[in-house]
């Protein structure tokens, strides 16, 4: 049996993602980071990269396909869209890509602020497993991972980590 | 028909009867009890070993639904639960439809009643015409017809002048008159008794100054009327006082509780179970522990079921809007025995609650176990608990809060005149 | 005996009453509406929670605010609703109230709002709906009677959190006809379990339930000792049937003992927030000058109680 392959580096992965949007990113395209790992790769990212890019965040509470399985769960985090999204060029974040359900509800969500000109997609790791049609337009680096792992962005201080957990049923 | 009733334990508590022993029956009658009498031969020999023999249960108010509240129950129906509870001997109040306030109608319910074959039953006459509270009924016709007593049913009799009188006309011809202590105003729009539960649950209260504000007006009036007074269905520990200090003063009377308020309190509404909406309403703990010291010493007389028949749709309805009662027919002689177990009282005196004490109080031959008596028996086993269930009932009434709940005693055999008239 | 509003696994399936609920399943509901405040100031007033459900108002007593606001919160998850305003008693019309809700849930119901003026009414409807095994329907109170207001006591729990913070340091005094009101029974229930050290009920004798001190309240007839030191004071609302009922004698001897004025105020802390459920009886129960006042929170109370009420069905709607 196989040791599983290590984790690369977040703070690496982050470098490389920024690097790749600076060289496209429209100059006053807004950052809306999914949370939690969205969120704070969103402010990262914001920071990083030259131009005029407010910062937002949604939660996709409301918006989830698995509702009427798992109900809700409160928490205290909230949607917040410091600019107008209609008309917006956005780039939504998030720090893994897996089924691209979350990418669908949080589409859906800035669809009931407005009408966006265009939405691009930045994410840290894409594990591939995809269940709907959505594709990164950055990408950090693309991973292999057994189904019975979860990636995990979690952050120390002010350091990015990437690590792999098993899945919770 | 001759019957043999062997090796069971015969007890009759006013007899001194308590032993293991063989009762025989003949014509109708108990004819001897120990040595057979001379040229037995049994035509049936019941084998009561292991079960207690008694004299049938009297039971002081049933209600039979007839005439009028066919729906909820029938004679039929009820006077066979009556039997499968033991019940030989048992009195309707006159809360009929229409009530019991003329002579045909009390000569109807009798000889309907007779038809069945199965107990005994002595109606309560009304006290006044259609319980309307302002016309006495002709006693004198009613009581010729076959009423043993009159009573207000549930009903509030809110002219004092005229509860006078009916008492002064009563005392003059030495009629019982039977009244449940109930000031109207006071219990107006109330469905449970106002303590904390029904503070808890948003409920219209009955304080208990409803019954022992009246409760002091009937006594005061009995007092100075002579009349033959029973107070039936006390709640309240305030109720129980005035009951024992009267008594203790001299005044004859009698009263019962209803067999459920024995057992219950408030706190057995739980969330709003219909089932526990009574009336009078199940009051406190103390209350409860009140009423059970007062048959215990003796302050109260009898135990009654208070059988109140009521149909699922008037059960499952808000709290509020139910009509009260719970089905109590066959329940009389489960709860009594778990009373009295609970309270280590003796089997024949708690059984004398129930038989020869009522028996005295309706004024009829009844509730005695002994030779020469009318051969009314109930042979039940204290051991066998069952569950009360719907299908269990024989009563159309499944109204009860005990429902799922496991009771001590079952009927094996009840005899009316010598008959066997139910047999589990 | 098992809470008729928790399914099999300890989570709220039915809301019925703030009695016997969990702090924890309270403070939950109250969490979950935080997120649901913000959605009023979106253009798109909507999230797709409830999307295919159907909420079905089935009110027998008559509220047009209560109403609206469970309509406008079913809306905003995106739900279908439908308004059966069945007025007087349903036994009126013929049909008895379980078969009114088994025409209902036959009519594929999610979640029912009740109001009924007999207490306990809710609780029958969940206890048959439970019994028949339709996990899949959901009860939630609007009022029954003077028992429970629960969603009403939420609101009011999500006010006095907004401004207080910590109930575990609060006094708050409930003033007003305790008797028959439900909205009063409920915030009591729900400011106890919440450890509320000191809940104050004041009002004139003929206004107060037997025992109403087994609620967990301290009683005060003289309303100024009773507002001393107080972080919350809510108004309930007088009936002018009180007058009637020989409860009082007249609205303005109510008003002089009984009635919030900045002079009684004063006696509370300076930073004490006033409430009341509404509607009010300006200068019956409350003075102009405080429901106008700075320290009135009576407008936002209702912003909030739409949240409360999405935070309550959205909760429910995923438990069976």
């Amino acid at each position: 049996m196989n040791a599983p392959a290590p984790l690369p580096d977040a703070e690496a992965l982050l470098l490389r993602l920024a690097e790749r949007m600076r060289a496209a990113v429209a100059f006053d395209a807004a950052f809306v980071g999914i949370y939690s790992g969205g969120a704070w790769l969103a402010e990262r990212l914001g920071a990083m990269i030259p131009g005029n890019h407010p910062v937002g965040f949604v939660d996709v509470s409301f918006y989830r396909d698995d509702y009427s399985t798992i109900g809700l769960k409160p928490n205290s985090r909230r949607t917040e869209l410091p600019f107008d999204v209609n008309g917006a060029t956005i780039v939504l974040i998030d720090d893994v890509l897996y089924t691209g359900r979350s990418v669908r509800a949080a589409t859906n969500e800035l669809f009931d602020f407005g009408r966006p000109a265009a939405i691009e997609l930045a994410v840290l790791v894409d594990r591939g497993g995809r269940e709907l049609p959505y594709e990164p337009t950055y990408c950090g680096e693309r991973l292999t991972v057994a189904t019975d792992l979860s990636i995990v962005l979690s952050r120390d201080g002010d350091l990015l980590r990437l690590a792999a957990e098993p899945v919770v049923r | 028909m001759k019957i043999a009733i062997s090796n069971g334990r015969l007890v009759d508590h006013a007899g001194k009867l308590d032993r293991i022993d063989t009762l025989y029956v003949a014509a109708g009658r108990i004819v001897a009890i120990g040595d057979a009498p001379e040229g037995w031969h049994a035509n049936r020999v019941i084998d009561a070993k292991g079960l207690v023999v008694t004299a049938g249960l009297v039971d002081l108010a049933a209600r039979l639904r007839e005439p009028g509240f066919e729906y909820k129950a029938t004679l039929e129906s009820e006077l066979h639960a009556a039997v499968a509870g033991g019940v030989t001997t048992l009195a309707c109040p006159p809360d009929t439809d229409p009530p019991l306030d003329e002579p045909g109608l009390v000569e109807m319910l009798k000889f309907r009643a007779r038809s069945h074959n199965q107990a005994h039953v002595y109606p309560v006459g009304a006290l006044t015409v259609g319980l309307q509270g302002t016309t006495l009924t002709e006693m004198g016709e009613l009581s010729d017809a076959g009423c043993v007593a009159f009573s207000h049913a549930d009903v509030p009799l809110l002219d004092t002048q005229l509860l006078r009188r009916a008492m002064q006309y009563a005392a003059t011809f030495g009629y019982r008159v039977w009244l449940r202590p109930c000031d109207p105003h006071l219990s107006r729009g109330g469905v449970a008794h106002d303590g904390e539960v029904a503070t808890r649950l948003g409920l219209p209260g009955i304080p208990a100054a409803a019954e022992t504000i009246a409760l002091a007006t009937i006594l005061a009036l009995a007092r100075e009327t002579g009349v033959h007074l029973h107070v039936a269905r006390l709640s309240a520990a305030g109720s129980v006082a005035m009951v024992r200090a009267a008594k203790a003063d001299g005044l004859a009377l009698t009263c019962d509780v209803g067999v459920h308020h024995l057992h219950l309190c408030d706190l057995d509404i739980g969330w709003f179970d219909a089932n526990a909406h009574l009336v009078p309403p199940l009051r406190t703990t103390r209350d409860r522990a009140a009423l059970r010291d007062g048959v215990a010493d003796g302050t109260i007389d009898a135990i009654c079921s208070d059988h109140a028949p009521v149909d699922d749709d008037g059960k499952q309805v808000p709290f509020g809007e139910a009509e009260p009662g719970a089905t109590g027919l066959e329940l009389l002689l489960p709860l009594t025995l778990k009373w009295a177990t609970e309270e280590k009282v003796p089997l024949p005196v708690a059984l004398s609650r129930i038989t020869s004490v009522p028996a005295a109080i309706l004024g009829v031959e009844a509730g005695a176990l002994a030779v020469g008596r009318q051969a009314d028996i109930c042979i039940f086993d204290p051991d066998a608990w069952w569950t009360v269930e719907r299908g269990a009932l024989m009563s159309q009434g499944k109204n009860t809060p005990f429902l799922g709940l496991q009771v001590p005693g079952r009927v094996r055999a009840t005899l009316v005149a010598g008959q066997v008239v139910h047999e589990g | 005996m098992r809470n008729p509003q928790l399914d099999a696994h300890g989570a709220l399936t039915h809301l019925l009453t703030l009695e016997g609920l969990p702090a924890d399943v309270i403070t939950g509901i109250l969490d979950t509406a935080e997120p649901f405040v913000s959605i009023a100031e979106r253009e798109v007033k909507k999230v797709p929670l409830l999307r295919g459900k159907a909420v079905f108002n089935l009110f027998f007593e008559n509220s047009t605010r209560t109403r609206t606001t469970f309509e406008i919160a079913a809306k905003r998850l995106s739900a279908d609703v439908i308004n059966l305003n069945i007025g007087a008693s349903s036994t009126s019309k013929g049909e008895t109230l379980l078969d009114t809700v088994d025409n209902l849930v036959a009519m594929d119901a999610d979640i029912l709002v009740v109001r009924h003026s007999q207490s306990g009414a809710p609780h029958l409807i969940a206890q048959h709906l439970n019994a028949h095994g339709r996990t899949h329907v959901h009860v939630v109170n609007a009022g029954d009677g003077r028992h429970a207001h629960p969603t009403q006591g939420l609101l009011d729990l999500y006010t006095i959190r907004h401004y207080k913070r910590d109930f575990r340091n609060l006094t708050v005094a409930v003033v007003g006809d305790v008797l028959h009101s439900r909205v009063a029974r409920s915030l009591i229930h729900g400011l106890t379990t919440l450890g509320t050290p000191e809940v104050r009920a004041i009002g004139p004798k003929t206004l107060l339930p037997a025992q109403v001190e087994a609620l967990g309240v301290r009683v005060f007839h003289d309303m100024r000792e009773g507002l001393r030191g107080c972080d919350a004071v809510v108004m309930l609302r007088l009936q002018n049937e009180r007058m009637k009922g020989a409860l009082l004698p007249s609205a303005g001897e109510y008003f002089k003992h009984y009635g919030l004025t900045e002079e009684k105020l004063a006696l509370a802390k300076p930073d004490v927030i006033v409430m009341h459920p509404g509607p009010m009886n300006r200068g019956v129960e409350i003075d102009s000058a405080v429901a106008d006042g700075a320290r009135s929170v009576i407008l936002p109370q209702v912003t909030f109680g739409i949240a409360v009420r999405m935070a309550v069905m959205s909760i429910i709607a995923a438990n069976r």
